[in-house]
């Protein structure tokens, strides 16, 4: 971005010339002989190679709020005016956006939904429901499952692995259901897949992703967290390291984003998996849930603290600006305070 | 036989003149047509402007409000040829720049550029100097100096810090003035927080105030405000928490100039800032909670929505409908 931004700077001045047109404001500015100027100047803009306008067109598009990058794509093809290099830039975006903001998605079959992330992904394309063993053939930029596709055996973890994963899985889908209103979670193998009981360490994630998006109440958000468990059964312990994250949008006239994440860390003994299950669950909902109460106390600072720090709701003097002899009691404060400094 | 001859005349004349009116309508028709083919076509790419301005005004509307530059930046290369639309209509967080003489660091915006070099409100110079960069006249000049004195009052009493800067000019169009007011503030704890409590903290507030001419002591003010900001505040070890966002609101009033032009403007100001400030804090944010709050749910307390909430209206109602 340096580089296109040095590229554009004697652009730049070159255009704001034309930039008081804002202080006539825009009422006052004839529409349609601007859009005629504007036409006129077509020849003069600089050349961007298509190379560099898929690039950019890859940046909007990854940077698209939660739910919203249907809508960003249809605005970038507005912007861009070229089918091809909005195809190439889809091509190019959708699949790491997708499995980046783990959107969940409908089986061709109906029979439930897959969460894209990068656990799954078996290619590009496919993607692993580990629940139901199934593998999910996914259009991308169309954002839908084409077809679906029992997995192989050597795309499954090992029965004893499946145990412990499954019964992760089970204790999962209970509080994600009680939790998130919209919520979905899967439980991958990662790492160790054909482990077998006495054996090495083996690896397992754990997901949960939950997506809200209104286009007519102006909002949007997300929240996705990733668990990492592995299990030593050596030592005979379970470490569970996450990472939450958090956005949030709302932009009803004007254009407000939040952005946190949190990441934390515990750890409990290897039992029976059915007892594992529960043990790493209630450890992921306790730091969820702490989270949660950290967002809350952010939250509750924002208007007194946060805030503060920028502009005050009040200037020092607990009473509005007093306008009309600004200057003159600041000259007497100067006065009285080169006073007390003789003093 | 005249009235006869005379008829077929007229009979003939018309015959012609019909000919001649059906020539000339062709031709109306033919120059009509042409017209009408470089109409929708100039129509289709005044279209064409319409829907790449919204478009791009809509992503702009959805990026990240920190990443306001470089989205603005990536618009212009994609679509320069409307650059002087997109940087009309995008605000962008503002620049600092240092008076040599005056030692003092003021702000730039349009309003006071001349080719590369910005004029400063301090000692009304050029930096990088500039011989015959444009002046604002003595009588502005002078209003603009006072603006500035007490604007930066103001400033230091609600930010407590940071940069003010205030501009004055004559729009080409109509009489009156206008006039720029900017606050820049960076509140964290590197910059002029005063508490310490931001890891990062930026504030950039744009006021441009357009100023009818004086009308039987009364004057029409116009103004444009946006405030952009972004924090992000240090409060749990392991977890960041930003919030950032942008809003542009317009107020208009006609105000007795009995009490000068700057008093008029200053108490629209601030009481736009408070508005601004307050509809960010109280219902943006608010909406921005919301939507978490929403998404995932707080165990233990109890909603009338939430999964435990709802199967213990379950029990309840089993219960009654027993007894």
């Amino acid at each position: 971005m340096c580089l296109a931004f040095s590229l554009f700077m004697p652009l730049l001045s070159l255009f704001l010339f034309s930039r008081d047109d804002r202080s006539a404001h825009e009422v006052s500015v004839d529409r349609s002989t601007m859009a005629e100027h504007i036409l006129e100047d077509e020849e003069e803009g600089l050349e961007v190679t298509d190379e560099q306008k898929i690039g950019l067109a890859t940046w909007f598009l990854l940077k698209s709020p939660p739910g919203e990058i249907q809508q960003v794509a249809k605005s970038i093809r507005g912007v861009l005016m070229d089918e091809r290099l909005f195809d190439m830039a889809a091509k190019e975006a959708f699949p790491k956006y997708n499995m980046e903001q783990m959107i969940a998605i409908d089986l061709a079959d109906h029979s439930g939904q897959v969460l894209l992330t990068k656990y799954g992904a078996i290619d590009v394309s496919q993607h692993l429901d580990p629940r139901t063993a199934q593998v999910a053939v996914i259009d991308h930029v169309k954002q839908v499952c084409t077809d679906v596709r029992p997995a192989a055996d050597d795309e499954l973890p090992s029965a004893f692995v499946e145990e412990h994963r499954a019964s992760i899985d089970n204790e999962l889908v209970k509080y994600v259901e009680e939790a998130f209103p919209k919520g979905n979670c899967a439980v991958y193998c990662t790492c160790g897949k054909d482990v077998e009981s006495g054996g090495d360490e083996f690896e397992l994630k754990a997901v949960i992703s939950a997506t809200k998006f209104s286009a007519q109440n102006f909002y949007s958000g997300s929240w996705r967290s990733v668990w990492k468990i592995q299990v030593n059964q050596e030592l005979q312990t379970v470490e569970i390291n996450g990472k939450i994250n958090v956005i949030a949008h709302y932009f009803e006239e004007g254009n407000v984003q939040l952005e946190t994440s949190s990441e934390c860390s515990n750890s409990t003994l290897l039992q029976s998996p059915a007892d594992t299950g529960v043990a790493v669950v209630n450890v992921i909902q306790y730091l969820e849930s702490d989270y949660l109460g950290v967002l809350e106390e952010s939250y509750s600072k924002v208007s007194d603290n946060s805030f503060k720090e920028l502009r005050r709701k009040l200037p020092v003097t607990r009473t509005r600006f007093s306008w009309n002899n600004a200057l003159q009691l600041s000259l007497s404060r100067e006065i009285t305070k080169e006073l007390s400094l003789t003093r | 036989m005249q009235v006869g001859r005379l008829r077929m005349q007229a009979a003939e004349e018309g015959g012609r003149e019909r000919e001649r009116v059906k020539e000339r309508e062709t031709k109306r028709r033919d120059i009509l047509f042409v017209r009408a083919g470089e109409h929708s076509e100039k129509h289709q790419r005044r279209i064409g402007v319409r829907v790449a301005m919204e478009a791009a005004m809509d992503l702009m509307r959805r990026m990240p409000p920190t990443q306001v530059d470089t989205a603005l930046s990536s618009l212009l290369l994609l679509l320069p040829q409307y650059s002087s639309e997109l940087l009309s209509r995008v605000d962008q967080p503002l620049q600092v720049a240092w008076d040599a003489e005056c030692l003092k660091h003021y702000l730039l915006c349009d309003y006071n550029r001349d080719g590369d070099s910005y004029r400063s409100p301090w000692s009304c110079k050029y930096f990088p100097s500039l011989e015959d960069g444009a002046q604002p006249s003595d009588q502005l000049r002078k209003l603009e100096v006072e603006a500035n004195e007490i604007f930066a009052i103001y400033r230091d009493q609600y930010y407590e810090g940071g940069i003010s800067s205030v501009y004055l000019w004559e729009p080409e169009i109509g009489g009156g003035f206008a006039a720029c007011f900017l606050i820049k503030k960076d509140g964290s704890e590197d910059g002029q927080g005063r508490r310490g409590l931001l890891q990062h903290g930026l504030w950039d507030a744009i006021h441009v105030l357009e100023v009818g001419e004086e009308d039987e002591g009364l004057a029409h003010y116009r103004l444009t405000s946006t405030v952009m900001l972004s924090f992000t505040t240090k409060d749990a070890p392991s977890v960041s928490f930003s919030l950032s966002g942008s809003i542009t609101r317009e107020m208009q009033a006609d105000l007795s100039v009995a009490e000068g032009h700057l008093t008029n403007m200053g108490r629209m100001i601030e009481e736009m800032e408070g508005k601004l400030r307050n509809g960010l804090d109280q219902v943006y944010f608010g909406k921005t909670k919301e939507v978490v709050f929403t998404l995932r749910e707080p165990l233990g307390s109890l909603t009338a929505t939430s999964a435990t909430g709802q199967s213990l209206q379950q029990v309840v109602m089993d219960d009654i409908l027993r007894k």
